[in-house]
């Protein structure tokens, strides 16, 4: 039995066979198919998890949830990989405890431990692992959702983040973020002349790898929405221009032409087109939105001396928010898609710069610079709102996490006397502004790009 | 061209033999061409490193700016009359900030410091074709540390002759 199409089918085996070529770009196929009722009753489809449990009141008082060992070996790193995903988000307490794979549970026993929900879970299989999961809701007594996957072995960490964004999606009502990756520049050497690689990773930190050879400076990923695909600034043979990577056959291909650099791109929200900066020959910087298909650009601000750079979408594709400094410093503006009506929207103390849309459209973040160091915000798309998130010597270049939920940036230390001392990490803070961590990176890190939600 | 550039040096061991001794005539701060002239033998003509000690590589900017002041301006003065001396030589102009701003913003700010440079370059008559500019943003600090000297130092205009 499958549930892939014959030109997913295709797609996969290109995706695995090039896998092997190049040591492991995350990717294969993970098949899901429903486990019947074990006991109780199951909510039926759609329906919304118990209405007591939303994001905010996760905010105060995180989910306790029973996460078992799903049995030895692969089981077991299985359920420890579902067990961080969840913990990561802040949104979820994880209770050890055993959990049965096959019977009803003893829910006396787990709500006597505080639990308000259960996994149980099994792993069984060698090269083509089988993976059964349910979900228990201890206060009710009954089965919220039952699924078994199966996929090669070597698939097995998305097995487990696509369970961990069952479980968030069946508690929280919304889609999670765990089986998604992250995009993002791999910093080595001395600060003076790093060596920056465009590499990519899962979420977690897990699976990276370096996508280029670090030749030439190499900033800005951004994720396609729809496709495989890596916008990105590479300062090859001198020349800073904007490329775009294709994840599936390596290949780069530059685009467009300017006469200055072409910088700062991003994905319309419908993938089609790829918006981004050049400057001019009189000091300034000009956005242009490029069709991907016909190479057509069109020319949205051009103001002489001005800079305008880091443009983003809003996610209904009607606006445009970027970082300006026709007023005199960096500020944000915000203007219609065809690049007429501009507004400025940032009127806090300082300068204001990489803006980014949160992808429900309803909050725009930002790096803000004052006296004091960088910090990371949000605010409504009319200006309204601001609120800081987290502060430092640097934090900037956000990237919202599919679900706007959470953001990825990227946090700089600063160096102490003789320059030793500097650390870059890529974070993950949620938009509340609570549970920053650092995602676990073998060089420095920074430019962090979500990816979208894979399928 | 290479007869030139060989009798070139002759000339200029013959200058640097006259003024031995004056190790720091051209101790600008840069420190970095220090070792070419411990010895009674400057670098070679119409080389970076000449550029470096004939007239000095670099300029720099207050925060957030791209205006020449009086001392950019006599560096970049030096340069002019250096590239007169040296027209076969093109050069490449790289603009530089200090990392209190956003690396996107910063990639533009440098380009506008390059391009600053350059064209008080081309209005002494350099020709624009010999001009070629870039920008690094905060990506490549010339100075290192996170103090506000270290930050003035990283907000510059480099040139390198290419």
């Amino acid at each position: 039995m499958s549930f892939f199409s014959d030109a997913e089918a295709g797609f996969l085996q290109k995706h695995l066979s090039r896998r092997s070529l190049m040591g492991g770009v995350a990717a294969g196929g993970v098949l899901a198919t429903p486990l019947g009722l074990l006991g109780g009753r199951a909510y039926a489809s759609g329906e919304a998890a118990p209405a007591e449990i939303t994001v905010a009141n996760a905010h105060q008082a995180p989910i306790p949830i029973v996460v078992p060992n799903f049995g030895a070996g692969l089981g077991d790193q299985i359920s420890s990989v579902i067990a961080a995903d969840l913990s990561s988000t802040g949104l979820f307490e994880v209770l050890g405890g055993d959990v049965p794979a096959s019977r009803q549970p003893d829910f006396h026993a787990l709500k006597a431990r505080g639990a308000r929900v259960a996994v149980a879970g099994s792993a069984t299989g060698a090269d083509r692992v089988r993976v059964e999961m349910r979900l228990w809701d201890v206060l009710a007594g009954q089965q919220m959702t039952g699924r078994a996957y199966t996929a090669s072995q070597n698939n097995w960490r998305r097995i487990a983040h696509i369970i961990a964004d069952e479980i968030y999606k069946r508690l929280l009502g919304e889609d999670g973020y765990f089986d998604t990756r992250i995009a993002y520049i791999a910093r080595t050497g001395p600060r003076r002349h790093q060596t920056t690689r465009l590499a990519i990773m899962d979420q977690d930190g897990a699976n990276a790898h370096m996508l280029t050879n670090g030749s030439w400076l190499t900033l800005e990923p951004r994720f396609s929405p729809i496709s495989e695909k890596l916008a990105f600034l590479s300062y090859a043979n001198n020349r800073p221009r904007v490329y775009v990577y294709d994840l599936n056959s390596g290949q780069q291909t530059i685009l467009g032409t300017f006469e200055g650099i072409s910088f700062a791109p991003r994905f319309s929200p419908d993938g089609r087109s790829i918006i981004l900066s050049a400057t001019t020959r009189d000091g300034g910087a000009d956005l242009y939105l490029i069709d991907l298909a016909t190479q057509h650009r069109r020319k949205l601000t051009g103001t002489p001396g001005v800079i305008d750079t880091s443009p983003c979408f809003s996610p209904d594709g009607r606006s445009i928010v970027f970082n300006s400094d026709r007023g005199g410093s960096p500020q944000l503006y915000v203007m219609s898609a065809d690049g007429g009506n501009a507004r400025r929207i940032s009127y806090g103390n300082g300068h204001y710069g990489s803006p980014v849309w949160s992808p429900r459209g309803d909050q725009i973040a930002f790096t803000r610079i004052g006296h004091g160091g960088f910090s990371l915000g949000l605010m409504g798309p009319d200006g309204v709102g601001e609120r800081t998130l987290t502060e430092g010597f640097t934090v900037e270049s956000p990237s919202f996490a599919p679900n706007g939920r959470a953001l990825a940036f990227c946090r700089q230390n600063a160096a102490g006397a003789g320059g030793a001392g500097f650390t870059s990490t890529i974070e993950v803070i949620d938009v509340a502004g609570f549970n920053e961590h650092s995602i676990p990176t073998t060089t420095g890190a920074s430019d962090p790009a979500w990816s979208p939600l894979r399928r | 061209m290479k007869i030139t550039k060989i009798a070139a040096l002759g000339m200029v061991c013959a200058l640097a033999a006259c003024s031995g001794g004056h190790k720091d005539d051209n101790g600008d701060g840069n420190g970095q061409n220090v070792s070419q002239q411990q010895y009674n033998q400057g670098p070679t003509p119409g080389s970076e490193g000449d550029l470096v000690a004939t007239a000095g590589d670099r300029v720099y900017f207050e925060l957030n700016k791209n205006q020449l002041d009086s001392d950019a301006r006599a560096t970049l003065d030096k340069q002019a009359e250096w590239l007169a001396r040296y027209p076969q030589v093109n050069i490449l102009i790289a603009g530089n900030c200090d990392d209190r701003g956003t690396e996107e913003y910063n990639i533009a700010l440098g380009q506008r410091r390059a391009n600053a440079a350059r064209e008080y370059l081309e209005a002494k008559g350099v020709a624009p074709t010999r001009i070629m500019t870039i920008s690094y943003g905060k990506d490549r600090p010339t100075a290192d540390g996170d103090t506000p000297d270290a930050w003035a130092q990283n907000r510059n205009a480099i040139t390198s002759v290419r």
